[in-house]
């Protein structure tokens, strides 16, 4: 087993209108497989890849947004959402899904994903992260 | 000659709507569609662009795109119309002509 990578996944499009949310989407449940350290950005127009009560059934589209729902049992729990962003749409976190997972370290205690972060701390994550994708 | 502009970017990805409004003869209307809904939500920094263009164009977005991406009524700017798919037609027909922005 080689050495554990720190990966990141910048999401900067919105969903829907391009197929870069889904891809994206596509490519961290299958590099989940692969027990790297795995984080999500969401950046730019990408926040609203998070909204809550997303209902394709009017526009004949897939939707795929409870799949980030399921990312937490795929130990993918770290998702930064730059609070930059939400402001400048006229979103707060309150208008995204709420996402948890079950830490295993702290007797499966239920927790956020979710963390709402400025553009200075996030800079500080892209900087430590090994291998950034973006999308 | 009213015309009918629709507009499907976002506005904090592209520039198209701004365009759109700053070239739209008064009179006219602007209809949001797929990405371009998101130019609908209020207290969005480019929100102002909009709302400020409200006296001279009618501004109307697409129901069922709005929903598609989880934007609820309560967070449209005021004086935007709902339309839906019936009403997308209603609205080619009562312009004289279309211009899709892309």
């Amino acid at each position: 087993m080689s050495e554990t990578k720190r990966f990141l996944y910048v999401n900067r499009k919105a969903p829907y209108g391009t197929i870069y949310a889904l891809e994206s989407l596509e490519v961290v449940l299958i590099g989940a497989a692969f027990e790297q350290d795995v984080a999500l950005a969401f950046v730019d127009d990408g926040v609203f890849q998070l909204t809550k009560g997303q209902d394709t059934t009017g526009i004949g589209v897939k939707n795929f947004s409870p799949t980030y729902k399921a990312l937490g049992d795929y130990d993918v729990n770290k998702i930064y959402v730059e609070k930059e962003s939400l402001e400048a749409r006229g979103l707060t976190v309150d208008d995204l899904m709420p996402l948890k997972y079950e830490d295993e370290d702290d007797d499966w205690a239920e927790k956020d994903s979710i963390h709402v972060v400025s553009s200075q701390e996030l800079s500080e994550i892209i900087d430590q992260s090994d291998i950034v994708l973006s999308f | 000659m009213a015309m009918l502009h629709t507009v499907n970017k976002s506005p904090t990805d592209r520039n198209t709507l701004e365009s759109c409004i700053r070239l739209a003869k008064k009179g006219g209307s602007v209809l949001l569609i797929e990405d371009g809904v998101y130019g609908a939500i209020k207290g969005a920094a480019k929100a102002g662009v909009v709302g400020n263009a409200m006296s001279g164009l009618s501004f109307y977005v697409l129901g069922p795109d709005l929903k598609a991406r989880g934007i609820s009524e309560d967070k449209l700017i005021d004086g935007i119309k709902i339309v839906d798919y019936n009403g997308f037609v209603d609205l080619v027909t009562e312009h004289d002509t279309t211009q899709s922005w892309l």
